[in-house]
């Protein structure tokens, strides 16, 4: 039967001439062109290194990104679980991480140099390995075609490019955790001068090189991932989708590929005259330095220009990290309200503009940094404003909500999370982006717990929710809702706890990345707190392993999918519930209208998909729409 | 041994976790439950949102409550005290979207829980609501900026020029602080000329340089502002003492400033908190190395009586380290005066007003 349907749609196609739907030059690709008499060998004429390794197709390198990006969560998440365990009991041994940590347990305490190694490697994995590689990378790749109904990426080779240069940098990165001086340990933005001398640390060494050519590798990852999908957003559009039919989702993972394509070479930049400094003795960020009891030769160098380029990319890549998750959430809100989300040009437009604010406003991470005082004014009114478009996106997410007809899937539950924690670090940005408070407030615990709010626990519950919305279109199965039920809530209330509390201890002034705060009158109180949030945070994490055992059982023995489960408008739930590489069997369904018709009066459905011609619903078109009814 | 076995239990309850799931499951099934329809599990999420709205909020106010004291340390700078208005005022104007969003979230979760037969409504978009929540949001924004911008330009502004002056330098892993000595003019210092002994770099061929002194401690008056002047010989470091809301990186090659004025003794603050071993503290807030998290010094904020007494009583480094001073006079032609960095400009006497 399905032969069959294969069959006829693809002689369709052939009749059409492969209008409108382009196909990626592929050996797979070209394939669907051939005559009738191959059609059956569509999934057996592949070798599986090149099916399921080396693969074209974005849904597997999706897939790829997503499994990779699970094992850097689970990592990322034991680390932050080894520092918690120092913070939360300073006074506790550790003797029994012997065997796993080796000497960096000493006299059954944790080595202060592998803290700061820990919080590093903690950063790093989950800013950029997990949140931008695992999130965008996964999600980009897999939806963009889909939804914008094409046959993969504008280019297959570039794609899989991505994901073996994102793994090359993963297997760097992961060498240099076990190295005998250990991984970088300078903080995840890595300020010279202290990433480029290995006397000022141990981590500066082999660690820090590795931390830089890891970076450089998953960079060019970034920018191979980030053309691709601006290309196929751009050409690959499907007769009828115009950019203002396109579902939220892809917005966001366009505006954010624009976003990386522009900043993550300035990274570049600052990973490449680090390179320099530390071997080849130039002095782009060292001056003045008298270090283990030698004057250094550098001069004239800034360490404050290393702060403007690292922050020139680090800026703008929390929105790379939290764009994709706003647009999967606005698609999540509005299929399981069962309601337009409200506004969609406005979500539009709010993107646009914290695209475009999101670059200068950088500085707000410098003010004291000795920078000039007239440009903290700048920053400040700047990243102020970004608060707007924020604010804007919110209430259109609210405003979905009313008077819609919720569903709670698991997916709906960690959306409706999203904007909860976005809305409760949103707001502290409002603190910390005023240049005198953050006099203060900078670099403490609440900057800590404002980030982890608003752009990590964010991110993490949009990466939930896209995974289980979108896996039964990824593996053909559903994921147990009930065991999606249990992870969300203790998600959700592990989240807030380790969180909420974090801003006390950051607003009495601890300091972050202090192994322990015990020398200081100052930072004493708050040892019960600190317990407190460790144990939050320890069992939060374990209840990250009922997803993990979700994610695998389903993929191998979850209920079978149906192939729109979730009555949702958009293109991707009209191609066959496990598409094969060229993702339409037959033609690619041709757009009539804006993705978000749910629960249009006088319609049958709760939903009218994207496909469907106002022709076919006379009687729910609106006065406008009846000009297009063919 | 133990280990093994305790690794054996686990996997063994892992492997029972992992039946029991399955075992419920094929119950499911023969129970005919097993297929999605929107029943139970979604009233009760959706009662669960508004427990957690409820719940949440009340843990959470009474958690603020309970932690207020201990989350505002006492301060002791006049900047200090507007910045500490200026925080809870904001804290406040951030509570109210931040309470109305989740009411209305988590509100609107429960209320518009699916309900078999009815129709969500088809809202689309309402331009004039967005104009309206686009502009107030810009309204409080620019006035919350105004405030900022006011009070940053006073803090970070040019200090008196009466203001006390003296220096901290950044080290792995802790501080140096110097003075200017009976001159007022801190003098040159050199990190090529950093040893063992000289730690600052002092270079002694310059005049103000001899007179400048070196502290354990940081000696600041009462009711005067203080300049600091910040330094680093190494990497990064800030200085950050949360009393006085003072927070300024110190960077090598590129010397920083910080200014203040304290309004309280450590006695009376000692007095005032009944704790006899309160210090003023300098933390350092800037990753650093393996002892960032001990980088500590005290300040101690004198009666300005006290303070011209104590600074008085300090001897200039040159006098307590003569052979510094010999070899400098040595080699006083060497090439070491050329690279010195220019003056670092003058400061009037400390308390000019006071010291009669």
């Amino acid at each position: 039967m399905a032969v069959d349907i294969h069959s006829d749609a693809q002689e369709q196609a052939q009749a059409q001439g492969g209008r409108g739907t382009l196909v990626p030059s592929t050996e797979h690709g070209d394939h669907l062109h051939h005559g009738e008499h191959e059609h059956d060998h569509e999934h057996h004429d592949q070798h599986w290194l090149w099916k399921y390794v080396f693969s074209q197709d974005h849904k597997v390198i999706a897939k790829q990104f997503l499994i990779t990006g699970m094992f850097w969560a689970i990592l990322g998440g034991t680390l932050s679980s080894l520092f918690r365990l120092q913070l939360g009991w300073p006074e506790a041994t550790l003797e029994w991480l012997t065997p796993v940590l080796g000497k960096w347990i000493s006299a059954g305490k944790l080595d202060p140099e592998f803290y700061l190694a820990l919080v590093t490697m903690h950063g790093t994995i989950m800013v950029f390995f997990v949140l931008t590689a695992g999130l965008s990378g996964t999600f980009s790749n897999f939806l963009i075609p889909l939804q914008v109904g094409a046959r993969d990426m504008a280019s297959g080779f570039m794609n899989m490019l991505s994901y073996w240069f994102f793994f090359l940098s993963s297997v760097v990165m992961f060498i240099s955790l076990f190295l005998e001086t250990g991984p970088a340990a300078a903080g995840w933005t890595i300020y010279p001068p202290l990433s480029a001398l290995p006397q000022a640390i141990s981590g500066s060494g082999m660690g820090m090189t590795m931390w830089l050519v890891s970076m450089a590798l998953f960079i060019v990852s970034q920018l191979l991932g980030g053309v691709n999908y601006v290309t196929t957003v751009i050409n690959l559009r499907t007769r009828g989708m115009s950019m203002s039919k396109l579902p939220l989702t892809i917005w966001a993972f366009f505006l954010t590929a624009i976003l990386g394509i522009l900043s993550f070479p300035v990274l570049f930049s600052a990973a490449l005259l680090l390179i320099f400094d530390r071997s080849f003795g130039t002095s782009f960020f060292l001056s003045d330095i008298y270090i283990a009891g030698q004057a250094l030769s550098n001069q004239g160098g800034s360490p404050v220009l290393f702060q403007h380029l690292f922050w020139f990319l680090g800026h703008p890549e929390v929105y790379i990290v939290i764009m994709p998750a706003m647009g999967m959430v606005s698609e999540i809100l509005a299929t399981n309200a069962r309601k337009p989300i409200f506004g969609y040009r406005a979500m539009i437009g709010s993107l646009i503009g914290i695209s475009l604010l999101s670059f200068v406003v950088w500085a707000h991470h410098m003010f004291v940094t000795g920078m000039n005082p007239f440009l903290g004014s700048v920053f400040m009114f700047l990243t102020l404003i970004i608060a707007v478009p924020s604010g804007v996106k919110v209430f259109n997410w609210l405003a979905t909500l009313w008077r819609g007809n919720i569903r709670f899937t698991a997916a709906m539950l960690f959306a409706v999370g999203f904007v909860s924690l976005f809305i409760s670090g949103g707001l502290t940005g409002i603190i910390l982006g005023n240049a005198t408070l953050d006099i203060q407030m900078h670099n403490t615990y609440f900057v800590v717990a404002h980030f982890h709010l608003v752009m990590g626990s964010s991110a993490f519950f949009g990466l939930f929710a896209g995974v289980y919305h979108w896996f039964p279109k990824m593996f053909g199965r559903m994921m147990d809702e009930k065991l999606g039920y249990i992870h969300f809530w203790l998600t959700f209330l592990g989240v807030y706890l380790v969180f909420m509390p974090m801003h006390y201890v950051g607003i009495a002034g601890f300091p972050r990345r202090y192994y322990a705060w015990t020398g200081f009158d100052a930072f004493s109180q708050f040892a019960d707190m600190n317990k407190f949030i460790s144990i939050a945070a320890i069992l939060a994490f374990f209840a990250q392993f009922i997803f993990i055992f979700n994610f695998f059982y389903s993929i191998f023995r979850g209920r079978r999918a149906t192939q729109n489960p979730w009555n949702s408008t958009t293109l991707e739930w009209t191609a066959p519930i496990e598409p094969g590489h060229g993702n339409w069997p037959g033609e690619i369904p041709t757009v009539y209208r804006w993705p978000y018709d749910y629960s249009k009066p006088g319609a049958e459905a709760d939903f009218i998909p994207q496909h469907i011609p106002y022709s076919q619903t006379q009687s729910s078109n609106l006065p406008y729409e009846k000009e297009q009814e063919d | 041994m133990t280990a093994l076995a305790i690794l054996l239990v686990l996997v063994l309850l892992l492997v029972v976790f992992g039946l029991l799931f399955r075992l419920q499951i094929l119950t499911s099934i023969f129970s005919g439950t097993f297929t999605r329809d929107i029943g139970m599990s979604n009233s009760v999420n959706a009662v669960l949102f508004l427990v957690f709205l409820v719940a949440g909020g009340l843990w959470f106010a009474y958690s603020f409550a309970e932690n207020f004291n201990k989350m505002n340390p006492p301060i002791a700078s006049v900047h200090g005290h507007a910045m500490e208005t200026m925080f809870w005022t904001t804290m406040g104007v951030i509570a109210v979207p931040f309470v109305l969003c989740h009411i209305l979230l988590f509100f609107y979760s429960y209320k518009y829980q699916h309900k078999d037969g009815r129709r969500a409504y088809f809202f689309a978009h309402n331009n004039k609501i967005e104009v309206i929540w686009t502009i107030i949001p810009a309204i409080v924004m620019a006035s919350l900026i105004f405030a900022g911008w006011k009070a940053w330009t006073r803090i970070t502004g040019p200090a008196p020029k009466d203001a006390v002056v003296l220096e901290m330098m950044g080290k792995q892993f802790n501080w140096l602080v110097r003075y200017p000595g009976r001159d007022m003019k801190l003098g040159v210092v050199n990190y090529r000329l950093i040893d063992a002994t000289n730690e600052f770099g002092f270079d002694l061929n310059d005049n103000a340089a001899q007179d400048d002194f070196v502290a354990p401690e940081v000696h600041v008056p009462k009711g005067h502002p203080v300049l600091i002047k910040i330094r680093s010989r190494d990497v990064l470091h800030a200085v950050y003492s949360p009393h006085f809301r003072v927070q300024m990186y110190a960077v090598p090659g590129m010397p920083t400033r910080f200014w203040f004025t304290p309004t309280t003794t450590t006695d009376e603050m000692r007095a005032k908190l009944g704790n006899p071993n309160f210090n003023y503290e300098v933390a350092c807030n800037q990753i650093c190395g393996r002892g960032h998290f001990a980088m500590k010094m005290n300040i101690v904020v004198d009666e300005p009586d006290d303070y011209v007494n104590w600074y008085a009583a300090q001897k200039s480094f040159a006098s307590q380290n003569p052979d510094v001073l010999a070899s400098f006079k040595q080699k006083a032609k060497s090439v070491v005066s050329q690279e010195a960095e220019p003056a670092v400009e003058a400061a009037p006497a400390p308390l000019a007003s006071m010291s009669h």
